[in-house]
């Protein structure tokens, strides 16, 4: 077999090293934006999500006299999925009469606290500690009040972000 | 900077590999005719790093495989565009391996002691064609599905062991969540591999071979001033690299490969339809009935890559030039001729079939239905818990049960949540009474039946069970 070893010059041969490498670069370049667009998703967009719950028409508490109790459901978006699960909230009015949304989630150490009626009080059954209608800390353990959550209201229907708070602690520490 | 390339080198070799592997003699010169080879390599290449992040969010299970792959076209940043680059990647796999095997044959360059280049060609061949197979089954939507359960049931047609063949690919009698495992598997993992071992067999044999060069050369000794595979051949095999990429890249961006319904194997009306690669083999095995199947799905493919495959053992001449070939560029053409003919006449049938038609019309309808949605998160199993507290009453779990019997999930989905099909029927409660639902059960209107609803007759029991059941969806 006759092989011709007649490089071209070698300035040509670097000339067209480095166009190739541009080249290659060029494109390797382009398509690893995609790329990395794709693998960075959860740094640009958020991909868990807590959505708000419904609590009802906000007319259904209007006359509010006293705390009612509400099961909401609760959407925890993860990705690709969703766990739905239920949560007790009681729906009540603070000192200034506005609307208030209260876990039903003991401060103290995470009983269900059951609105007492006769006494006009919530009472926690495991450790005694009495909350007002408000929420607020009468007496027991309990270092703080019973947990407002954030509420919002759209085309009339009242929504919550439902969330759990650290126990045994004065202030009001979402968990995240 | 020399003097770190120099020390690497020494370390490496990697300067004398790059040149042998760029000194490659070409006789006759670069032409055009040859870049096909590298540009399968390029694209193979792109398949892989689009696969590999595909992963990222990909499962695969019945239960998940579908919301993944929606979850990466419709949420995920650059999702569609890079799914759909592999989509398109696939096909244009199987194009440019037809044309690496077409201008190997008509350049008779399978001559001159390259039998094992030209077996591992044809096993690489049949390997594209086996991860195009497996990779279209993963999205798990209603045209990946019904396509899939056409072809594995294809297998079944062979004689003997068909039936079991059939079982071990699908993992089971039906097709499952372990079909889907079975496909993962070998898509991303069996064929792979085997695909990386015999490209590399594949490349160490034509260097040992060599370039066979024009067609007028003795393959097995071609004598002509030969010419370094760098640059010339270097740059004509990238631009046809940078010409796929680009043109792949603008149709991923331009026309992005749609996901269809999550597969219902209980829609009985489905028209399944392969993807265009295999429209051949479906129209060819349409012709195969009862005792003389075993000729049309096992005898004459068989003997057909057999031919394929021993074609260099066959054909011994020294000879390579195509007008003096008639029989080999005969059978060419008639195969080529077959293919393409086949497939043509498979759209053909399908667009003078009415019925077909218009159920394929209505099948890309709803796909396209589907696409316009936004993505819904799928509800986690955890969650059912919550959910079948509202299926407590004994009345209305029943209704679940014949409201699935029925399956009307199939068209108002499940739990009633609608489909492209057919509409929601949460909250129907509002608008009917239990006594107008029944009767429209038995009685469904004009529009109701044009939309494709049944009739349906359950007794009465069950239509008070379905209809409690339908009540409270919400």
């Amino acid at each position: 077999m006759s092989e011709s070893r007649a490089d071209p010059p070698h300035n040509r041969r670097s000339f067209l090293a480095a166009l190739l490498a541009l080249g290659s670069l060029c494109i390797g370049g382009l398509l690893s934006v995609p790329l990395i667009r794709f693998a960075l998703f959860p740094l640009l967009r958020p991909t868990t999500e807590l959505k708000p719950s419904s609590v009802g028409p906000l007319g259904a508490f209007a006359s509010l006299t006293e705390p009612v109790l509400r099961t909401i459901q609760i959407e925890q978006v993860d990705g690709w999925r969703k766990v739905v699960s239920e949560q007790d909230v009681y729906v009540t009015k603070d000192s200034r009469g506005a609307l208030l949304v209260l876990s039903s989630i003991c401060p103290h150490l995470g009983c269900i606290v059951p609105w007492v009626g006769d006494k006009r009080q919530f009472v926690c059954p495991c450790h005694v500690s009495v909350f007002a209608a408000d929420g607020r800390a009468i007496s027991g353990p309990s270092l703080r009040g019973m947990d407002s959550l954030d509420t919002t209201v759209r085309d009339g229907e009242l929504l919550v972000r439902f969330q759990y708070f650290r126990q045994l602690v004065a202030r009001k520490e979402p968990m995240t | 900077m020399s003097g770190l390339r120099a020390w690497v080198n020494r370390r490496t070799g990697l300067d004398d590999l790059l040149r042998s592997a760029l000194d490659e003699p070409i006789p006759g010169g670069a032409r055009f005719a040859y870049v096909f080879g590298s540009g399968l390599l390029f694209i193979f290449l792109s398949q892989i790093i689009t696969g590999v992040a595909l992963a990222l969010y990909y499962v695969p299970s019945a239960e998940n495989a579908h919301t993944t792959v929606a979850y990466i076209t419709k949420a995920v940043t650059a999702g569609s565009f890079l799914r759909s680059l592999h989509s398109y990647g696939a096909s244009a796999m199987v194009v440019v391996v037809l044309l690496h095997l077409s201008q190997t044959y008509i350049w008779g360059a399978y001559k001159g002691r390259r039998e094992l280049l030209w077996i591992s060609g044809c096993v690489l061949f049949g390997l594209v064609l086996g991860m195009a197979f497996t990779g279209y089954l993963l999205p798990w939507d209603q045209k990946a599905y019904f396509a899939t359960a056409v072809g594995t049931s294809a297998i079944s047609e062979i004689p003997w062991i068909g039936a079991s063949l059939t079982r071990f690919v699908r993992g089971g009698t039906a097709m499952g969540t372990l079909t889907i495992s079975r496909f993962f598997v070998a898509h991303v993992f069996l064929i792979p591999a085997v695909i990386f071992a015999l490209v590399a067999a594949h490349v160490l044999l034509f260097r040992k071979a060599g370039a066979a060069g024009p067609v007028s050369l003795d393959a097995g000794d071609p004598k002509q001033k030969t010419e370094l595979f760098y640059p010339r051949q270097v740059l004509m095999d990238l631009s046809l690299t940078a010409l796929l990429l680009i043109g792949l890249g603008a149709l991923a961006l331009l026309v992005p490969v749609s996901l269809g319904p999550a597969a219902d194997p209980a829609n009985a009306q489905y028209v399944p339809r392969p993807d265009w690669y295999y429209l051949p083999i479906f129209e060819w095995l349409k012709y195969w009935h009862g005792a003389a199947s075993v000729i049309g799905v096992l005898i004459i493919p068989m003997a057909l890559v057999i031919a394929i495959m021993a074609l260099p053992f066959m054909d011994r001449r020294i000879e390579r030039r195509p007008w003096k070939r008639p029989v080999a560029m005969g059978a060419y053409v008639f195969v080529i001729v077959m293919i393409v003919g086949l497939g043509l006449r498979s759209k053909y049938a399908d667009e003078h079939d009415p019925g077909v038609a218009s159920q394929l019309a209505k099948q890309d309808a709803a796909e396209k239905g589907y696409m316009r949605e936004p993505f819904e998160p799928a509800l986690s199993s955890s969650s059912l818990a919550a959910v079948n507290v509202a299926l407590a009453d004994p009345l209305v779990a029943k209704g679940e049960k014949v409201f699935r019997a029925h399956s009307c999930n199939a068209c108002h989905g499940e739990g009633g949540v609608g489909t492209a099909a057919a509409p929601a029927l949460i909250g129907i409660s509002a608008t009917f009474t239990p006594d107008q639902l029944a009767a429209l059960f038995a009685h469904p209107t004009a529009k109701m039946i044009a939309g494709g609803m049944p009739r349906v007759d359950p007794s009465l029991d069950d239509s008070k069970a379905m209809i409690a059941y339908i009540e409270g969806l919400k």
